[in-house]
C-alpha cells in the first residue's frame, strides 16, 4: 500500500506545487503507516533526485511524449499506477492539470474528492477528514472522504517546501495505453508576455494594480517594483476587461485565486469579488487615496496617498533595503 | 448539434456567509441565489452564442437541485436557452452531481456538455472532468475560446504559463473560464419568453455520493490595519522584513 502524488516537471525544473505535494503526501503515508510514490513523466537524474529528497520512497519513472498533457491519458496512466501500488490515497496539486486529472481519476475509481485542500488530513476510522476553503476563501468546510480509495488535491502555496536527504528508490513503469484512443490534437501552444515571472499561482509575492492606475500607459511603475521585490504583476478586472493589462493577470472571483506571502494592492477599491481571490494572502500591503477604500479593511499594512508618488517612493526603499541586505 | 449546459444555483458574490445548526449548514435565510457566474457569463452565452450562428440547434440546461432553483433556471430561459430539466435532489456532493447530469446526458444524446470553471460556493472545479470520467468523453478545462466546426471543436484553453489551441472531435466536455463570452443582460422578450419554456422535474437516478461535509467555519478576516505614512515607506519595507517576514 502507498500513498501515490501525482508529480510534474515544468521549465526544467520539479514543479513547487509538485513538491509541497509529495510533502504532504508523506505527512498522510505517517499517519496511515505507508509510503509514498511519486509518479512522474520525463524526468531527468537530478529532477529525480529532488523527488526523493521532497520525501518519496519510490518514484514510477515514465517517459512517454504523450502524457505531457492530455487528461485522459494521463488518468488512464494513473489508474494503472494505482493498481500496481495498491495505492489507497492519490494526491494531487490543485493546479492546472491536478484540476483535470484528478476529478476524472476519482470518477473512475469511484473514489471521493477534496479539491483544493488547506490542511493536513486526520483519520476517522476508515473516512479520511480534510479542510478546504469554501465560499471563495470566505470559509473553510471539514470534508469527510468516506469511499475506500481517497484523492486529495492540495491548494498550492498552502505549506513551505521541505527537502531532506531522503533518496527514492526509482523503477521505470510503461504505463500500457493501448486501450485509450488520444482524442485531443494540440494545434498550437502560446506562451504569456510576461512569461519570464513565477507564474501567479505560484507566486510568492504579487504586486497587483487596479483603475486607480487611470491607464495602461502608468504600468511601468507597478512593474518597476515587482521587479525590485522579484514578484509577479496582477491586476483587477476592470482592469484586464479594459484590456489595459492581459486577462491571465485577472485575479479574484472571476479571475486566478491567489495566496502568496505578499500581496500589494495599488489603486485597487477592495471589492468582495477581488477580495474573494486575493484573501488568503499571508500578508497585504493597500495603496489607495481613499482612506475610506474597503481593502483597508482587509490590509494588514496601508499607505493611504497617490499611488503615482507612493510606488515609486516604496520602489526605491526596496532598493535600499535590499542594498543594506548585501 | 445539441448542447447541454449545466448550471449550478449558487448565492450572491456579495452574500454575507454565515451557517447554522451548529456550523454545519449553510444559512440560505435572505440570500439571493443567482446562476454560478462561470456557468452563465461563459458557458451558456457561448452556448447561445453558437446556437445563434447556427452551428446548435437546441441549448439545454440541466441542473441537479431543489425546487428553490427554479428561478435561478428561468434566469437561464430569459437569456435565450431553450428548455431544461431539473434532477430533483439535494446534491450532496460533485460526483453525485456528475453522475446525475451523466445518467442525463447519455440517456438523451449530447455532442457538447458545458460546465463553468468552478463554482463559486465550492469551488471544486471538479464537476465537468468528473463527467467526462463516468461517460469516458475527452474534457478539456478552463477554456477561453470554444469554436465548432462540422463535428470538431477547436478550443483555446489555459496552461502554466500560457496558452494552448486544441482539437477534438465530439462529444466533449468543456469547462468555460473567462474569455470564452460576455455577460448578457436579459431583454423583455426573453423575459417574457421564459415563463412558457419547458422545464423537465425528474427524479435522480441512482446516485453515490463519495464525501461529505461535517462542519463550516468562516475564516477569520483581518482585524487591524498598520497605517504607514506615505513619508515613511522605509518603515513599511522594514515591517515586512521583521515583522511580517515576508520579503
Ligand atoms: C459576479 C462578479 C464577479 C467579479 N469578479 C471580479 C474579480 O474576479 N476580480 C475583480 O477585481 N473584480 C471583480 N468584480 C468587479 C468588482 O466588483 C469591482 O468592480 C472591481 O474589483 C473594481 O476594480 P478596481 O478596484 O480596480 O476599480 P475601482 O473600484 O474603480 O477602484 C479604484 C480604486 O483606486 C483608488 N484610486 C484612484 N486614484 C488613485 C490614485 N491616484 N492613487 C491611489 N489610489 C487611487 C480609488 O480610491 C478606488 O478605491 C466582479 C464583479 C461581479 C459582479
Ligand atoms: N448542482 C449542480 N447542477 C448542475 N450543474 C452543476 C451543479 N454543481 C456544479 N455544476 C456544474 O459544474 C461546474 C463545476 O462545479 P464544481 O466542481 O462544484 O466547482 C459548475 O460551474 C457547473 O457548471
Amino acid at each position: 500500500m502507498s500513498v501515490l502524488v501525482y508529480t510534474e516537471i515544468n521549465k526544467g525544473r520539479v514543479k513547487k506545487s509538485s513538491l509541497e505535494t509529495i510533502n504532504y503526501a508523506s505527512k498522510i503515508a505517517e499517519l496511515t503507516g505507508s509510503t509514498v510514490t511519486a509518479f512522474v513523466n520525463n524526468a531527468d537524474a537530478a529532477q529525480l533526485e529532488e523527488i526523493g529528497k521532497a520525501g518519496a520512497s519510490k518514484i514510477l519513472s515514465v517517459k512517454n511524449d504523450s502524457l505531457n498533457s492530455d487528461n485522459m491519458l494521463i488518468s488512464a496512466a494513473l489508474e494503472e499506477a494505482v493498481k500496481a501500488e495498491n495505492s489507497k490515497v492519490i494526491v494531487f496539486a490543485f493546479d492546472i492539470v491536478g484540476k483535470a486529472v484528478a476529478p476524472r481519476l476519482s470518477a473512475k475509481l469511484k473514489a471521493g474528492l477534496v479539491a483544493g485542500a488547506v490542511a493536513h488530513p486526520v483519520l476517522n476510522g476508515n473516512a479520511i477528514e480534510v479542510k478546504k476553503n469554501v465560499f471563495s476563501g470566505k470559509a473553510t468546510a471539514l470534508y469527510s472522504i468516506n469511499s475506500d480509495i481517497k484523492v486529495i488535491s492540495l491548494l498550492p502555496n498552502s505549506f513551505p517546501v521541505k527537502l531532506g536527504d531522503n533518496k527514492a528508490t526509482v523503477s521505470e513503469f510503461a504505463p500500457d495505453l493501448s486501450g485509450v484512443k488520444p482524442r485531443i490534437t494540440v494545434k498550437e501552444t502560446k506562451t504569456n508576455q510576461s512569461g519570464g515571472m513565477i507564474p501567479l499561482p505560484e507566486a510568492e509575492m504579487v504586486v497587483s494594480a487596479g483603475r486607480g492606475m487611470k491607464g495602461p500607459e502608468n504600468w511601468a511603475m507597478v512593474e518597476e517594483l515587482a521587479k525590485e521585490l522579484g514578484a509577479t504583476t496582477a491586476c483587477s478586472r476592470p482592469v484586464a476587461d479594459m484590456h489595459w493589462r492581459p486577462h491571465h493577470e485577472h485575479v479574484g472571483q472571476t479571475g486566478v485565486a491567489i495566496r502568496p506571502n505578499l500581496y500589494i494592492a495599488i489603486g485597487i477599491s477592495g471589492a468582495i469579488q477581488h477580495l474573494a481571490g486575493v484573501n488568503g494572502s499571508k500578508t497585504i500591503v493597500v495603496i489607495n487615496n481613499d482612506k475610506e477604500a474597503p481593502f483597508f479593511k482587509s490590509a494588514d499594512y496601508g499607505v493611504v496617498g497617490d499611488a503615482f508618488t507612493i510606488v515609486p517612493k516604496l520602489t526605491e526603499a526596496v532598493k535600499k533595503f535590499k542594498a543594506n541586505q548585501n | 448539434m445539441k448542447i447541454l449546459v449545466a448550471i449550478s444555483n449558487v448565492p450572491d458574490t456579495t452574500t454575507k456567509i454565515q451557517f447554522t445548526d451548529g456550523d454545519t449548514k449553510f444559512n440560505t435565510a435572505g440570500v439571493t441565489f443567482v446562476i454560478n457566474p462561470y456557468d452563465e457569463w461563459y458557458a451558456l452565452v457561448r452556448a447561445l452564442e453558437l446556437k445563434e450562428a447556427n452551428l446548435a440547434e437546441k441549448v439545454t440546461l440541466i441542473h441537479v437541485g431543489l425546487a428553490e432553483s427554479e428561478a435561478t433556471i428561468r434566469k437561464g430561459f430569459a437569456l435565450g436557452a431553450d428548455d431544461a430539466v431539473r434532477i430533483d435532489a439535494e446534491s450532496p456532493d460533485a460526483f453525485f452531481v456528475a453522475e446525475q447530469i451523466s445518467n442525463y446526458a447519455k440517456t438523451n444524446g449530447y455532442d457538447l456538455i458545458l460546465v463553468g470553471k468552478e463554482t463559486i460556493n465550492y469551488n471544486g472545479s471538479s464537476v465537468g472532468a468528473m463527467i467526462a470520467g463516468v461517460l469516458d468523453l475527452p474534457f478539456i478545462s478552463l477554456a477561453t475560446k470554444l469554436d465548432i466546426s462540422g463535428n470538431k471543436a477547436t478550443v483555446e484553453n489555459e496552461v502554466d504559463g500560457g496558452t494552448q489551441v486544441l482539437e477534438c472531435e465530439l462529444p466533449l466536455v468543456v469547462s468555460c473560464a473567462k474569455g470564452m463570452a460576455e455577460q448578457r443582460i436579459p431583454n423583455m422578450r426573453g423575459i417574457m419568453a421564459a415563463r412558457s419554456k419547458p422545464l423537465q422535474v425528474i427524479p435522480a437516478s441512482g446516485g453515490t455520493s463519495l464525501t461529505s461535509i461535517k462542519s463550516y467555519s468562516l475564516n477569520a478576516g483581518r482585524t487591524t490595519c498598520k497605517m504607514i505614512s506615505e513619508d515613511n515607506l522605509d518603515e513599511l519595507v522594514h515591517l515586512l522584513h521583521s515583522e511580517a517576514k515576508v520579503i
